[in-house]
Formats: C-alpha cells, sequence, structure tokens
C-alpha cells in the first residue's frame, strides 16, 4: 500500500480549495477597497492564487505518478490504467475520467490566470475574482469530503477498498490488485492524447473574456474591457474550433462513428457555446467601431461562459443517459454541477441588470449600410442556429424539469438527428455565407447604396459564372452532386463568400496583410461550408444493397442493407469496384509490414506465436521461418480487402480489436484520394474463439502422385518425406515422424502446401494434421499401408472465411479540411493584430 | 419601426418555429402496446421503446436468431408492461448487445413485427465493475 502519495494529493486538493476561495475574496476586497489597501490585499490575493495554482500542479503531478508507478491500489490507476500501458497511454488515462479532465481544465486556468496576473496590472483584482471563484467550483468536484452526510465533490485519489464493496476488502483490507482493468480500447489512439488537452484549453479560455466582461461591469468600465478580451476571444474561438473539429476528425478516422459528425448531444454541447462565442467575437470586433454593439456584446460573451458550464452539466451529470455515446460516467455530481450553472447564471444576470441602464447606447438608427447592421444579423443567426441545435439537444432535461414537478413526460430526441439537424442549419449557413461575403465590404463605416453595387458587381458576376461551371462540370462528369434546390443555393452562397473574401484579401494584403485574417477565415468557412455538403451530404454507402425479406412477410419489401458480406477469395462486385477479401493479417513487433494470420503458430502465450515463413520486406529477412515473433497488439485483426476497377486498385486494411471486457472494437481504414476518402469497416467477422465446426472426415487412399480435390480445390499429393525433427515433440532413437506434401491449387491460381504428420512415438501412433486456413481444410495423413504403398488421408473442410463490410464514399472531404487550415491561420492572423493593438494601448497607459 | 426592432421580430418569429419543429420532430418513448396502436392507426412515426433482452435462468440472453447471411438478426425483448415482442434489426449485431442491462429501440411496428432502425445500449460500464477478480496467489502480497 502506498498511502503516502494519495493522502498528499487529497491535502493538495483541499488546499488548493482553500486556496481559491482565499483568493477570490482577497481579490475582490482588492476592488472594494481604496488605493491605500488595494495593493496589500492584491499581494494577498495573488499569493493565496500561487498556492492555489502550485498545489494544482503537485496534484497533476501526484495523479500522474499514481498511474506511472501502477498503483492499482487507487481507484483511478486501476479503473483507468494497466501494467502493461505505454507512457502516452498513461498521459491520455489521466483524462479518461471525470475527476482527471476536471483537473486538466483547472490547470489550464491556473496557466492563463498566472498569464492575467503577469500581463495586466489594472485588471487583475477584478478580472481575478471571477477567475479565482471558477477555480474554488472546479476545485470543490474533485474535493471528495464529505460534510454531514453530503459527499461534495469526487477525489482521484480515492482507494480501490473505499469504493468497491468487494469481499476481498474484508479479508485483507491491504490487498492490491495485480493489474487494472485498462485504458477503454476504443480510446488508445494518439488522438487521446492531444485532443482532450486542447478541448479543454479551448473550454478554460471563455472564462477569459467573461471575466473582463464581469469586471468591466462591475468598474463600470463598461467599453474598456472590451480590448483586453478580444485577442482572448479570438483565441478562445479559434482553440475550441480546433478542439472540435480534431474530435470530429478523430471520430472520421479511428473510430465506428460511421462520419466526422453525427449530432450526438456531446458533439452539440460544445457545438453551441463555440456558436455563440464566434457571434460574441463579431459584435466585439463590431464595438471597436460604434457603441451600437455593446450591449449585445455583453449578453453574448456572458451566454458563451453560461453555455459551456450548460454543456459541463449536461455531459457530466449523467443527464443524457444512453442518449449520447460519449458522456462520462455519472459520479453523483449532478447537484453541484447544477448549483455551479445557477450561481453564475444568477451573479452574471444580477450584475448586468443592476448596470444596464448605465451602459452606453447610441440612439441613432442603425443604417443598412453599415458594417454593424450586418453583423447583427450575422450575430442573430449564430445565436439563432445555436438555438436550434440546443432546444433538441435539451429534450432529457425539459423531461426531468416536467418530471420534477409531479408530471410525465415521454419525449425522445428526433429519430434521425443528421436529417432533423441538418435541414436547419443548411439555411442558417446559407445566409451566413451570404452576410460573410457582403459584409467584408462594409469595411469602412459608410457605404453608400450605388457604391455598393459598383463593389459587388464583380463578385455577384464571378460567383454566377464559377458556379455554373462548377455545375456544368459536375453534371458532365455525372456525379450527381447538387440535386437538391438548398444544396445549390449553398454553394452559390459559399463560392460568393471565397469570391468577395479573396477580392477583399487580395486588396488588403497587398497594404496591410495584418488585417487580412477576417478575409482568410471566411474563405476557410465557406471552404468548409462547401466541404461539409458535398463529402456528408453526397456520401454514398456502396457497400448498399437491397435484399429480399427473410424475416417477415410484414416488413416492406425492399429494405437497405448497407453491408455486405465477403468470403475470402470470392470476388464480389460492389458498386464501381470488385471487393477481394484475401484473409486477416496480423502486426508484428520489429516487421514493417502485415503478416498473414495463417502463417502463424498460436502459442499458449497470447502476444507471441512462431512464424511459419520467412519474413521478407524490401529484399530485407526480418525473421526467418520458426522465430518466435511478439504481436504489437494480438488483439487487432486487420482484414485485407482488394478494391480494383478499371482505373484504380488498391488495399484496405480495416480492423478489429477484440478486447476482453469491450468485445469487438472496429476501426475504419481509409483509402484517400484529392477527390473522394472510401472508408470501410469490417462489421462482423467469424469469432475466432468459437470451436470451429469440421465436416465428417473423408478418407482417401493415394499413392504417391495421385490428384485429389479439397474441398473443391485440385491438390496433387506429391511426396512423402521422412522428418527428424517435430515441433514440440521430442523423438527417440526408435521414433519416426514423416510427413506427406500436398501441394494444393487454391483460389485464384495461389497455391498452398499441406504437410500433415504422421508419428510412431514410444510405440503409439499420433497424427498432427494440417490447417490450410485459406481454402478452409484440414488434412490429416490417417493411414501408411507400407505393403501396398498407399496412405489414407483425412479431409475435413469447414465454412470459408467471411466478414460483413460497409464502405462508404465521401467526396471532397479534402475541402473540409483545406477550409479548416484557412480558418486557423485567419484567427492567428487576427489575434496577432488584436494582441497588439491591446499592447499598445496598454503601455500608452491608455486603459492601464 | 427601428431596423432593429424588425430583426428582434423576425429572430422571435424563427425561434417560434424552431421550437414547433422540435416539437414536431421528436420522438416518444412508449411501450409495445401503443406502438403497436400507433401503427394500426396508419401513423408511420417512429417511436422509442425501452426494455430488456430476455435471458434465461443462468443469465443467459435467448431468443437471438441470425440470418443465414449473418448480416441481420432478431431478439426478443420485454418492454416496460413486461410485454415480449419480437424486434428485427436489419444490421450487425452491436458489440456490446448481449451483455447490455437496458435497451432501447428506436423503428415502428409492420403489423406484427417490429423493425428497428437503431439500437440503444445501456452497458453495464467497464468502470463500474462491482468485483474484482481475485487471483487465488495474489492475496499473500
Amino acid at each position: 500500500m502506498h498511502t503516502f502519495i494519495g493522502s498528499t494529493g487529497h491535502f493538495l486538493i483541499i488546499l488548493a480549495f482553500v486556496g481559491a476561495l482565499i483568493a477570490t475574496y482577497g481579490y475582490f476586497m482588492s476592488v472594494r477597497s481604496d488605493e491605500i489597501k488595494r495593493e496589500s490585499w492584491l499581494k494577498y490575493a495573488r499569493w493565496a492564487f500561487y498556492v492555489h495554482g502550485a498545489a494544482v500542479i503537485g496534484i497533476v503531478f501526484s495523479l500522474f505518478f499514481i498511474i506511472n508507478s501502477h498503483y492499482f491500489e487507487y481507484h483511478y490507476a486501476w479503473s483507468h490504467s494497466s501494467s502493461s500501458l505505454p507512457v502516452n497511454y498513461q498521459i491520455a488515462t489521466f483524462w479518461e475520467g471525470q475527476e482527471g479532465s476536471f483537473l486538466l481544465w483547472i490547470f489550464w486556468h491556473v496557466v492563463l490566470g498566472v498569464i492575467i496576473i503577469n500581463t495586466n496590472k489594472f485588471w487583475e483584482g477584478s478580472v481575478m475574482t471571477t477567475f479565482a471563484l471558477v477555480q474554488a467550483f472546479l476545485m470543490s468536484m474533485i474535493l471528495g469530503v464529505v460534510i454531514l452526510n453530503l459527499k461534495i465533490g469526487s477525489s482521484p485519489f480515492i482507494l480501490l477498498r473505499d469504493v468497491l464493496d468487494a469481499p476481498i476488502f474484508k479479508m485483507n483490507p491491504d490487498y492490491v490488485p495485480k493489474d487494472g482493468t485498462g485504458l477503454n480500447p476504443l480510446l488508445q489512439n494518439y488522438w487521446m492524447v492531444i485532443h482532450p488537452p486542447t478541448l479543454f484549453l479551448g473550454f478554460a479560455t471563455t472564462i477569459v473574456p467573461f471575466a473582463y466582461c464581469i469586471a468591466g461591469l462591475w468598474l463600470g468600465k463598461f467599453k474598456e474591457w472590451v480590448r483586453p478580451a478580444l485577442p482572448w476571444a479570438l483565441f478562445s474561438a479559434v482553440t475550441l474550433g480546433i478542439g472540435i473539429l480534431m474530435g470530429a476528425y478523430w471520430a472520421y478516422e479511428a473510430l465506428n462513428f460511421g462520419g466526422y459528425w453525427s449530432w450526438d448531444p456531446v458533439e452539440n454541447a460544445i457545438y453551441v457555446p463555440w456558436l455563440v462565442l464566434i457571434a460574441a467575437v463579431h459584435t466585439m470586433i463590431s464595438f471597436n467601431k460604434s457603441d451600437t454593439a455593446l450591449k449585445t456584446a455583453i449578453i453574448l460573451v456572458i451566454a458563451t461562459f453560461l453555455m459551456v458550464l450548460y454543456a459541463t452539466f449536461l455531459t457530466r451529470s449523467g443527464i443524457l443517459g444512453d442518449s449520447s455515446v460519449h458522456s462520462f460516467t455519472d459520479l453523483g455530481l449532478s447537484g453541484q454541477l447544477l448549483l455551479y450553472l445557477m450561481v453564475f447564471v444568477v451573479l452574471s444576470a444580477g450584475l448586468a441588470a443592476r448596470v444596464w441602464k448605465r451602459i452606453p447606447t447610441s440612439d441613432d438608427e442603425v443604417s443598412t449600410y453599415s458594417r454593424e447592421f450586418w453583423i447583427l444579423i450575422g450575430a442573430s443567426t449564430l445565436c439563432l442556429m445555436a438555438f436550434q441545435v440546443i432546444i433538441p439537444t435539451s429534450i432529457p432535461v425539459w423531461n426531468a424539469i416536467v418530471e420534477l414537478f409531479g408530471g410525465i413526460s415521454n419525449v425522445a430526441p428526433p429519430v434521425d438527428p443528421v436529417a432533423f439537424y441538418s435541414k436547419w442549419q443548411i439555411w442558417f449557413t446559407i445566409i451566413l455565407a451570404l452576410l460573410s461575403g457582403t459584409g467584408q465590404f462594409f469595411w469602412w463605416k459608410k457605404i453608400d447604396r450605388s457604391k455598393l453595387k459598383e463593389a459587388l458587381m464583380t463578385p455577384v458576376i464571378a460567383t454566377f459564372l464559377v458556379a455554373g461551371l462548377v455545375i456544368l462540370i459536375s453534371n458532365w462528369a455525372d456525379t450527381g452532386y447538387f440535386k437538391f434546390v438548398p444544396d445549390l443555393i449553398l454553394l452559390t452562397a459559399g463560392l460568393y463568400s471565397i469570391i468577395a473574401n479573396g477580392i477583399i484579401f487580395f486588396k488588403v494584403v497587398k497594404t496591410s496583410p495584418r488585417l487580412s485574417g477576417g478575409a482568410v477565415a471566411h474563405i476557410g468557412i465557406a471552404f468548409m461550408l462547401i466541404g461539409i455538403l458535398l463529402s456528408s451530404g453526397y456520401s454514398n454507402i456502396i457497400s448498399l444493397n437491397k435484399t429480399g425479406l427473410i424475416w417477415s412477410s410484414d416488413l416492406p419489401d425492399e429494405v437497405n442493407q448497407n453491408n455486405l458480406l465477403l468470403f475470402q477469395h470470392e470476388p464480389r462486385q460492389m458498386g464501381k469496384y470488385q471487393l477481394l477479401y484475401k484473409g486477416i493479417r496480423k502486426k508484428v513487433k520489429g516487421f514493417p509490414d502485415y503478416v498473414d494470420k495463417a502463417e502463424l503458430e498460436e502459442l499458449s502465450d497470447k502476444r507471441m506465436a512462431i512464424i511459419e515463413t520467412n519474413l521478407i520486406y524490401d529484399d530485407r529477412t526480418y525473421f526467418e521461418a520458426g522465430d518466435t515473433i511478439e504481436y504489437e497488439n494480438f488483439e487487432n485483426s486487420y482484414f485485407e480487402v482488394q478494391y480494383l476497377n478499371d482505373r484504380e486498385d488498391f488495399t484496405l486494411y480495416p480492423r478489429i480489436q477484440l478486447n476482453e471486457a469491450m468485445g469487438m472494437v472496429m476501426s475504419p481504414d481509409i483509402d484517400r484520394t484529392l477527390i473522394k476518402d472510401l472508408y470501410t469497416h469490417v462489421k462482423t467477422f467469424p469469432d475466432p474463439e468459437s470451436e470451429i465446426e469440421w465436416s465428417p472426415t473423408d478418407t482417401l487412399q493415394l499413392n504417391i502422385g495421385d490428384t485429389l480435390y479439397i474441398n473443391d480445390f485440385v491438390a496433387v499429393f506429391d511426396d512423402i518425406i521422412r522428418v527428424d525433427e517435430v515441433r514440440g515433440v521430442e523423438l527417440g532413437s526408435e521414433d519416426v515422424a514423416i510427413k506427406a506434401h500436398i501441394l494444393i491449387y487454391g483460389p485464384l491460381g495461389i497455391q498452398y502446401v499441406a504437410e500433415p504428420i504422421y508419428l510412431i512415438k514410444d510405440r503409439l501412433i499420433g497424427r498432427i494434421p494440417d490447417i490450410v486456413d485459406d481454402v478452409s481444410a484440414k488434412v490429416t495423413l490417417m493411414n501408411i499401408y507400407p505393403k501396398r504403398g498407399t496412405f489414407e488421408l483425412g479431409i475435413n473442410t469447414t465454412q470459408k472465411n467471411w466478414i460483413i463490410l460497409e464502405a462508404v464514399e465521401m467526396p471532397w472531404i479534402n475541402i473540409l479540411w483545406l477550409g479548416t487550415f484557412l480558418v486557423a491561420i485567419g484567427f492567428i492572423i487576427a489575434i496577432n493584430r488584436r494582441y497588439n493593438e491591446f499592447v499598445l494601448m496598454r503601455d500608452k497607459g491608455v486603459e492601464a | 419601426m427601428k431596423k432593429s426592432h424588425i430583426l428582434g421580430i423576425v429572430v422571435i418569429a424563427v425561434a417560434i418555429t424552431v421550437i414547433i419543429s422540435t416539437a414536431g420532430d421528436a420522438s416518444t418513448y412508449v411501450t409495445f402496446k401503443v406502438a403497436h396502436e400507433m401503427a394500426s392507426n396508419d401513423s408511420d412515426k417512429k417511436i422509442h421503446v425501452v426494455g430488456k433482452l430476455t435471458k434465461n435462468g443462468t443469465g443467459e440472453v435467448i431468443g437471438i436468431k441470425q440470418s443465414p447471411d449473418n448480416q441481420s438478426f432478431s431478439f426478443t425483448m420485454i418492454d416496460q408492461n413486461e410485454d415480449r415482442q419480437e424486434v428485427v434489426f436489419l444490421n450487425t449485431m452491436p458489440a456490446d448487445f448481449l451483455r447490455s442491462e437496458q435497451v432501447v429501440v428506436v423503428g415502428s411496428f409492420h403489423n406484427e413485427t417490429f423493425l428497428a432502425d437503431k439500437i440503444l445500449m445501456k452497458c453495464p460500464s467497464k468502470y463500474q465493475e462491482e468485483t474484482i477478480e481475485v487471483e487465488a496467489v495474489s492475496t499473500s502480497e
């Protein structure tokens, strides 16, 4: 038992919690007190925050130490890690659980807090009050103390024996399990190492603009908070955006969700605050020019943060139940999470209401030809997009509220979320594309009707020309794209945004490239929209087949089945490809290519096998026949599937992992070309653990040189050889072993050799049959009749190996990824510009 | 009227439409009995049914039938009213299906057969295991 590290960790949690509370109080008092006392309060609070920060780093270290040292007496290590886990996945283990992911979030807040303290003296007290209060709430989630029968938080340092009521702990309280239960194999992927930190950094940064906004309202600096908050809001938007897209890409590349976005409640819960944040950023930029957008900016910045809290509540309270594939396990924190959300709703709404009348606004009617007006429409559209997603996502919450008041509510989420959300979102994105194209022409405050006409003439004409050309080419190539009216409109709107922003970009980049961020980001968004339209809207299940109904005559005649059954070595036509399943492959440590499973002889230690042939790659022999090899992961099987048509010939290796705890875990393989991705995953295959059902033995009397049929394949019994060594058998001087050599002309002209062994050891007869997987046959040398010179072979056959596979084509998905990169670049340019503006003003002493 | 007021009215109008559309497209949780009634009333609306798999005395799942081509299967489900119903799913069996504590099927009746479009499962989380497997020798440590 290593109780010291856990006790230290738990002590540090309490210290960090108390530190955050003291820092909150100190910073609060520093704002309330006069000039003379302010400095001492600030110093006091800063110290408390630094102690809090140091304690947090200590907690992170302690928890990682426990995971890294495999202290399975701790519940966290036992339930998320195992002794065979490599270090990079141990890091992933750290944030797999709720407690660890809270810790990651807290850690980012500490980093951000330290940056704020050291870059911005004027705002320190007021901004850090919010920071420290949020930290206190987050710390309370992992506090793990019980006060008056009330459990507050769930500590990551809890011992296994305090969680599990297993009888072993009654017998031996110091019992330590040998190994942990391991990291969920679905999550054993490098994305699990980089995606959560990015996403949580995005989450964490939303606090910065919020804290500035609250500080501004509190201090009566209604306008001044915007400038320092803007670079952070931009940073938050891009980090959160990249975090979301990483998750989408991960789901697409490695998981079997069937695509990059499935409108799952957890995905929606992050998408919504991001939309509101984007709206907030735009109104903040717009405010830089005039007062009109100030109130909207305040509302949206607060709303972003509250939506992040609401998303946290949704995903971590267990309220989504089984409506989501990736919500966290319920730790019984729903009460605390709700309190956290409610406190900030009440505090920020209360504060805003108190000062609302004093916030400056401009009474002028917004001009239709002003940038502010168009940004306001854009922000409204973004908010409506968010609203349209959050209402259905919250259905479980509505049900819970109705039930709280004694009612019965049985509303379920829409049956087909993709169709449901898409039919709304596509129109919103059309509006956004049009606005982002036109809005850029309102760069300067006044542009009148005639000037606008002049400015829009070129992009509009160019758009129609390009759109016409795209549609023409698309029709000529018979792609079937853009067959629905909204799709056509979205394509045109997207192209318009690209062209209009492209014109702006070339104008700006010549004179002041630092101002080009907006244009680049908008071009990126437009590319993303077109990429999503094509890759999702026109994704095409090519393994689709319509089978007659086996189940019941009640069912409709033609029902789509998305899967295709492939037998090994039997080519089958699927859409425009001919598919051929060639067999199961394995990955072996120290060899760069896949290895045929049929060439590997299993050992009792599942992690190892004996290779029956030389492993050669690029003229280099890595292993020789008879060598013992180690699998990369014995749970993984790869299925070699060849795709062939007159233009293409490629091979994919989709994977299935058979995990004891998780069952079958599928992972796709993707053929990527410029114009499309072909995404394939194997849905099931015969369970290798199950007993093979052999046909009754078919015996044959043969002479050397005779021809026979094995499972319908021609074979020649061409030799009989005496052998001196048989693997696994010790031959004495009296013992005899011989093997038959049978050449099988297998499927597709491939030749296989069967070598069954017949031996006499200690006057007892033994037979070692040879199984040839690729022809699904077992050959046994049954008897030898030396007098007649004939041999008796026994043949058993079994069902051919098969897989069930789903293949989906995602056209032009690369346009989506290209757009993503452009958006990120655009944001970086914009952050750089806004941060320099802030520094300039700060150093001038204008806004301290 | 100010332009911003017009904008406000438009936003509210869209928001109300969104709510109506959500209410219209939302599905419901019902029992097999109700689902059957709905289907016989010519409603092709798809619904959610919550229930369990049928198990024998030793806790093994019974009543699973695989199609000969392994591409679809059927199973017997017991809903919250303890009614049994055969459910057909035209896809391969989801990975954790046999271990699920609770299943939710989304689909509709076609006469007497329930055709599921989607199966949602609640599995005993691997992280909430109630017992540890103890090896006989390891207690000496």
